[in-house]
Parts: structure tokens; sequence; C-alpha cells
């Protein structure tokens, strides 16, 4: 992984930002010992790490606003960090540049249950939104697996998605307003508790731009109410195709479950060992759930069976109550750790069109063939959301390369079907590089437009989705 | 009149434009300041590209009319779930709305309130820019975080940034049923506070809208459940118990004639109270919390509630400045002749710095200046 050379200029005046940045927040919010400053030197992206000049954890919009002053007058970089979870690389820092956590802004702002939203500091963990109003009927819908620890921030930096994004959306579909400070030092409200801005879309353009165009700080958040009841059903069959054609053809039918789940052999297994979930001995499963009143539960569970009965199902299992629907999601949501049981891994997320699922797994089977690694497969099937995890051992050398060689291999397939690089976890360092898989040079250019008017200097988060090549010239002149 | 036909042509008809261009799909929705410059229609690039009612994806030119995507989705049971209005009633223009227009203006209607605008429902963009350069963004799956998201910067963007080719739509099934809770006679505070309650239960309230006068003279408030049809009629009387310190709920389930379901969510969503006077109109997009002290403060207006009173649709006296009646929000001015246009702004303004940033696109995207410059500001 190339990553440009650090600025020798903002190296040599390192003492002098950390006091400036001292001055204008406070001793103890700002980390510059090697030893504080350990856990910033990666997110979940865990092969790569790097030391970064310092750590600053501001309290507030008005300390953030500060400390990005200094930075753009000290022109040294700015690496926003939520709770550090990305799988990406986008929280990764680089030598020269301040890593600016909000993970102190946690606080809840407003609760507006007549204009149906929250406000909180974008520091606060995604869960811990939700729990703050679940006792009054209520939920923050975009749930990623590491909701329990990653923060609003973040979600907003990366768009982030879930499990249940098939009928919620993602975190763009969910967000009303957000207030931000751009690289200037300025201050930006955007939205709010209205729906539609008549202007340009400023929301969408900041979400999931990965912290390049601006710090969020708060976020105004769409929250719904909880229904009456959920219940998931599981069903195996005996082939990844048949699974394949089942989720399209579930689709096709007018239901529209919360979430459907697809995991295949490889991944049932390790989380039978792991877990205990009581899965059947199949080539794939699905998890569907849908959500209601227990009358249009069975209604719509019905509906579902009898599709799935019209693909031979190997075990077709409807829960019954609460305690078997735990043991339904207890499996799925442990394949993660169960997987890294088996070995290290590294997790993908292309994005593909839900018609193209039955080939796609295929060849992503022969590819694992062809470079002799493991791949279990488990993602969000609904829509077309693979999370493909590559099984390699760190400690073998050269098998990280192969792994993300394989990586690579699998996510031009995916762009070939007529999909992406990346459904939920966004492009970090991970991906940059096969950025012009997917797009053109004037693609590209249009994007890097929009980063030349927000942060002219391309301080914010640098290194990061555009390929080194593709931005060298603007980080050269900048 | 330029009327490429390709998307080729688009980009050849842009780079040798020597005058500022104003770029329409159907010219139904002339909303904006004027623009002086040569007519350029996107009517030409017409056609519906790819349709895979299974991933619930369509992908057509920006130039197919919205009735032929309409009537493509509803032959598979599908629908554009953002419920589009149709602005002709209002504006009286004439010509065919199209797909293009729809995107470029983010046009929404009563179902927004729950399932998400236009911009929700984009999924893919292809687009010529001021430089006549032919850029895609997104793509035609549900879930896509690769690189930075112009699709919903195209949105609402009003062809101010690059002229829509193509563009890809996430679709949903057409609901199998319908059923409307009307409640009469409410004030609007009340009507606000019932269709709250309506949207804050859990039986998935597709449109809550409420009008002030209704057809026969008195305030009525509309409530929309959609879907199978067990589960519509058991949500209607749940929902029905709920508001019951409203007033009794009539529950209408008519699918046929001028007092059917579809022509009452019509009427709101095309604004038809409005249409034909010779008021100015005003959409306000606000907290819905605010919306009885903005009906207040806009007096003698006449107004139409969607979206739970977080959009009012208000007909003023021509010339009068409503944007000053609300305490936050968006106020546009979608109604009214060039000069009161010109004099009160079309857009509520940009706060700095974003007024600048919107500037410091426009010249990275269209340096020349030649797309509907002054349109949006």
């Amino acid at each position: 992984m190339d990553m440009p050379a650090p600025s020798i200029h903002v190296l040599n005046r390192k003492s002098r930002i950390v006091e400036r940045l001292t001055n204008a927040l406070s001793a103890e919010h700002v980390k510059s010992d090697p030893v504080e400053t350990r856990a910033y030197e990666c997110d979940a992206l865990t092969a790569y790490a790097c030391p970064p000049l310092c750590v600053v954890l501001p309290g507030s919009t008005c300390d953030v606003a500060e400390a990005v002053r200094i930075c753009s007058d000290e022109r040294v970089p700015v690496v926003p960090r939520g709770s550090g979870t990305s799988l990406a690389g986008g929280a990764l820092p680089t030598s020269d540049c301040v890593v600016l956590g909000v993970s102190r802004m946690t606080r809840i702002l407003e609760v507006d249950y007549e204009s149906r939203c929250i406000r909180v500091e974008a520091g606060r963990t995604n869960l811990s939104v939700t729990d703050a109003i679940e006792e009054d009927g209520f939920f923050y819908a975009p749930d990623p697996s590491s909701q329990l620890a990653c923060a609003i921030a973040g979600n907003i930096a990366m768009n982030a998605g879930g499990a249940h994004c098939l009928k919620y959306g993602v975190t763009t579909n969910n967000l009303l307003g957000l207030t931000m400070v751009t690289m200037d030092g300025s201050v930006v409200e955007i939205g709010g508790a209205h729906l539609d801005a008549g202007g340009y879309d400023w929301l969408g353009l900041v979400c999931g731009s990965e912290g390049q165009l601006g710090v969020v700080t708060e976020a105004t958040l769409r929250i719904l109410p909880r229904p009456e009841g959920a219940r998931p059903m599981l069903a195996g069959f005996a082939s990844p195709e048949v699974a394949g054609a089942c989720v399209s053809d579930i689709i096709r039918a007018g239901v529209l479950p919360v979430a459907i789940e697809y995991m295949d052999r490889k991944v049932i297994e390790a989380v039978e060992g792991f877990s205990q979930a009581g899965y059947p001995d199949c080539e794939a499963l699905l998890i569907v759930e849908v959500e209601g009143s227990p009358a249009e539960i069975d209604n719509q569970l019905g509906v579902i069976g009898n599709i799935a009965r019209g693909h031979d199902p190997i075990a077709l299992r409807e829960a019954r109550d609460a305690d078997e629907a735990a043991r339904i999601w207890l499996g799925r949501k442990s394949a993660f750790g169960a997987m890294g049981k088996l070995n290290d891994y590294i997790c993908l997320d292309g994005t593909i069109p839900v018609s193209e699922l039955p080939r796609v797994l295929k060849q992503v089977g022969s590819l694992s063939r062809q470079f002799g690694l493991d791949v279990g497969n488990v993602f969000h099937a609904g829509d077309g959301n693979m999370h493909p995890l590559i099984l390699f051992n760190a400690n073998n050398p050269g098998e990280l390369e192969t792994c993300e060689a394989l990586g690579a291999e699998i996510l031009k397939l995916c762009v070939e079907a007529g999909g992406c690089l990346t459904g939920e976890h966004g492009v970090g360092i991970e991906k940059r590089d096969l950025m012009h898989v997917q797009f053109g040079p004037a693609d590209l250019e249009a994007q890097m437009n929009v980063k030349d008017v927000l942060d002219p200097a391309w301080l914010l988060n640098p290194a990061k989705v555009f390929p080194l090549s593709a931005s060298a010239t603007r980080r050269a002149a900048a | 009149m330029l009327t490429p036909s390709d998307e080729r042509e688009l980009a050849e008809a842009v780079s040798g434009a020597v005058r500022p261009l104003a770029v329409r799909g159907g010219g139904t929705r002339r909303v904006g300041h004027p623009v002086d410059g040569d007519d350029l229609t996107v009517a030409g690039l017409s056609g519906i590209t790819f349709y895979d009612p299974g991933a619930l994806t369509l992908v057509a030119r920006a130039g197919t009319s919205l009735a032929l995507v309409e009537a493509t989705l509803a032959s598979e049971g599908q629908m554009l779930a953002f419920e589009p209005m149709d602005h002709r009633k209002l504006l009286g223009t004439s010509g065919e709305p199209t797909i293009g227009g729809t995107v470029a203006a983010n046009v929404s209607g009563p179902r927004r309130v729950r399932a998400g605008a236009c911009r929700d429902f984009l999924l893919g963009v292809r687009f010529v820019d001021g430089c006549g350069r032919i850029i895609k963004n997104g793509g035609r799956v549900m879930k896509n975080v690769t690189g930075y998201d112009l699709v919903r910067l195209m949105a609402g963007s009003r062809g101010t940034l690059g002229v829509l080719s193509e563009v890809c739509l996430k679709v949903l099934p057409r609901p199998e049923s319908t059923a409307v809770l009307l409640l009469a006679g409410l004030d609007v505070e009340v009507a606000v506070r019932a269709m709250s309650a309506a949207l804050n239960s859990p039986y998935e309230v597709s449109g809550a809208a409420h009008v002030p006068v209704g057809l026969d003279g008195d305030p009525v408030t509309m409530i929309r459940l959609e879907g199978f049809e067990a589960s519509v009629a058991y949500r209607a009387g749940r929902l029905k118990a709920r508001l019951a310190e409203f007033g009794p709920a009539e529950i209408e389930r008519r699918t046929e004639g001028p007092e059917s379901a579809a022509a009452g969510w019509a009427w709101i969503r095309d604004v038809e109270a409005h249409g034909g006077t010779g008021e100015d109109v005003w959409r306000l997009s606000i907290p819905p919390r605010d919306a009885p002290a903005l009906v207040r403060n806009l007096g003698d207006a006449r107004v139409v509630l969607d979206w739970g009173g977080g959009l009012v649709w208000a007909a003023v006296e021509a010339g009068r400045d409503a944007r000053r009646s609300i305490a936050s929000g968006h106020a546009t001015l979608i109604r009214a002749d060039d000069e009161t246009r010109n004099r009160l702004g079309v857009f509520q303004p940009e706060t700095e710095p974003l007024a600048t940033f919107a500037e410091g696109l426009r010249r990275k995207f269209d340096p020349q200046g030649i797309l509907n410059p002054g349109l949006m500001g």
C-alpha cells in the first residue's frame, strides 16, 4: 500500500503545532506521546497502521473549528475519526497528520417526536441513538454490524448501511441535517428537522464523502416508530444458485422483508462450531425477517414460505417465538467472530444486482480455488450487498498480498456484473487503487472537483478514496 | 431549439454552445429564476434501456416520458414509490413531464414522508457537464458508497451542474390495496397532532395531509395506509381506534371515481387546490411541529398541508413574501411572475459558506456558465 511521503516541513514543526493545539484546547485532550497515540494508529483494517503526528479530542464544535483553523494555518493534514471501526482504512493516519477524534462528543442535543427526529453530537455511537428513544417506541434505522461501537460521524462519512437497509435505507436516507467544520474553520449548518431543501443536496454530497469535505460534529437523524413485532424465517438450500434465485423471487413477489441475509456452507460450518445455532446441513441458507402485527407476520411469512418451497428447500423453519428468533439470528450475528476463529480474514463488500447473485457466487468460488484461499460468503442478499470473507494467515509471508489480489479480482467481478466496489464500507485506502475499474478519468475528475471546492488545499483525510496517481497533481499543487 | 437525440449529440450540443442554454425535459416545471438562453431539450433522448423487476431497478434515458415509465412499471405491478408530482395543473403548463426533469427537480409526492424523496430512489446518473464531458456516477445497485455521491448532487440541481442523459431508479412493488382514514372538521393545530399521532404509530402510514377548506368547504385530514389487503384492513382498524380522540374517522376504500383514494391523493400531490388562480404559490418545507405557527403567520393565505405538516403549499396574494413566515426550513417560490421571482428570489438563500461552495461547484462543473445560468442563484 503506497502512501505519499510525509511533509518534512510539518514533521519539523511538530512541537510548535502541538503547542498551538494545546493552548487552544487543553493539554489533556491533545495527545502527542507515542504511547498515548498508539490506539489511533489504525482502524479496523488492522493490516495497516501509522503513528500520527498527534491526536486531538475536542469537546465541542467550537473546539473542532479552533483545531481545524490551526491545522489549516499550519498546513497540517487532518484525519477525522469517529470510533475507528472502518474496515476500509478510512481513519488510517499519516505520520504528518493530526487525528481529530470526535469520540468525546456524545450528547443528545434534542429529541423531537413531533418532527420525528433526534439531534446528536456526532461522536455518539449508532446503537446509543436508539437507546435514547427506545422507551418511547422509536428507533434509528441504519444498523451496521459494528453498531455497538461505531460513531454517527463515521456512519455519515461512509454512508453506513446494515442488515435492515432493505426496508429502511442507508444513512443518507435517514439523515436530515448536520453541522460540520470545513477546512477553512467555518461552521456549516445543513438541513435540519425538515425533509427537503430547495437548493443543492449538500447532505447527500457530504454523506459518504469519507471525511474529505468537512468534519461532521452534529447530526439530525430521522427516527421511526418501532413496528409491532418482527420475526425471521430460515431456509436452507442445495446450492448457492438456488438460494440466489429464491431471493430474487421474494423481491419480485411484492413482499418487502426488512432483511434477507445469506450464508454459505463455509460460514454455516464455522458458526455451528462457534455458536451451535442449530443451522441445517446445507450449501446455502437465507434468513428472511418481516415486521408487523402477529397476523401480518404470519401472512408475510406464509407468502415467503411458499416461494421458498418452490425452490426445494432442505430445511424451512419459521420462528414461533422470541427464543427461536434469537437462535436464528445467533449464527448470523456471530458469523464474523466465528470466521475470525478459523483464520485471519479480509472482508469485502462489493455490491451487485440481486439477479446476478447466482452467477457471481459461482465465479467467486472458482476464483477462490484459483488463488488457493478459502472464501466464506455471508451478506445482505436482499440488496445484493456481498461480503466475501477471504481467509488467510498473516504469518505466512506473501499471503496477505495473495489475499488482496484475490479481493481485487472479486471486486472487478462485481463491477463487471453491473455492481460496485463497495456497498457500505467505503473506499478508504483499501479500494482506492481499484477506483479506475469502476470510473473513467472524467468520472474521477468530477468527484475530485468537488473536493477542490470544499477543501482546496487537500488537507482533509489525505490519500484516501482517489488513486494516488489520479490525485497527484492536485496534492502537489496544494 | 437544440434537440439532441442521443448522449453523444447532447455532449456536442453543450460543447459547441456559444450562448447560455436553457436546459429542460418536458418543460412542465418551469421553476427557478428565468433563464435567458437557447432552449436545449433532452426530450429526444428517450426510452427505457433496462428494467429488471426482480432487482427492482429501471434505467431510462432522461427524455423518457414519466407516463411511459409509470405505465411500464405498472405492467409489472411496480411503481415509483416517491410518487412524483405533476406540476401542469398548478403551473398551467402543457407538454409531457420527463423522468430527467423529475430527477433534476427532485420531485416527490405525499409518500415522500414515509418512503423517501426522488433523490432517495436515484441509484445512478449519466450526465454531460458544462464542458461537454460525459460523466457517470452511482450505478444500478441498491447500496453503493464507491466515491463521492454525485447522484444526489445531480438530483435537484436543475440542470445547473450538468445535463442528465440517463437515470437509474430503484422501484418498489405497487401496494395491493389502499385505505384512507378521513377526519373531518379539525383545525390546523389539532390536525397536525392527529397526523403526528398517525405517523408515530407502528401502522406504516404512507401519507398524511390536511386541507383547511376541502372540496365540500370543510376541513379534512387524510391518512393513508397501503399494502396487502389483510394488513391494510387490520391497520385501518387499529389506527382508527388510536385516533379516536380526534373524532370518528371514516374509512374510504373506494378504488374508482373522484372519491377514490387514488384521486384524492393525486389532488393533494398535484396541489390542485391552488391550480388556475392568480395567487403566488410557495412550497414551504418545514419541521412539522412548526406547521400551526406557520399557518397562523400566513394569515389569510390558502394552504394545503402534506407530509404530516412538514410541507405547506401556500397560495398568497401576488407579490407577497411568504418566506418571512417560516422560522426554519426552506421556502421555494413555485409560481409567480418574473418580477416577483427576481425580487424575492425563488430558492431559500444559501448561508455562507454554502453560497460560496455552490458558486464554486458551478464554476467547476460549468466553467463557462452556460447551463441554466442564474436559475438557482
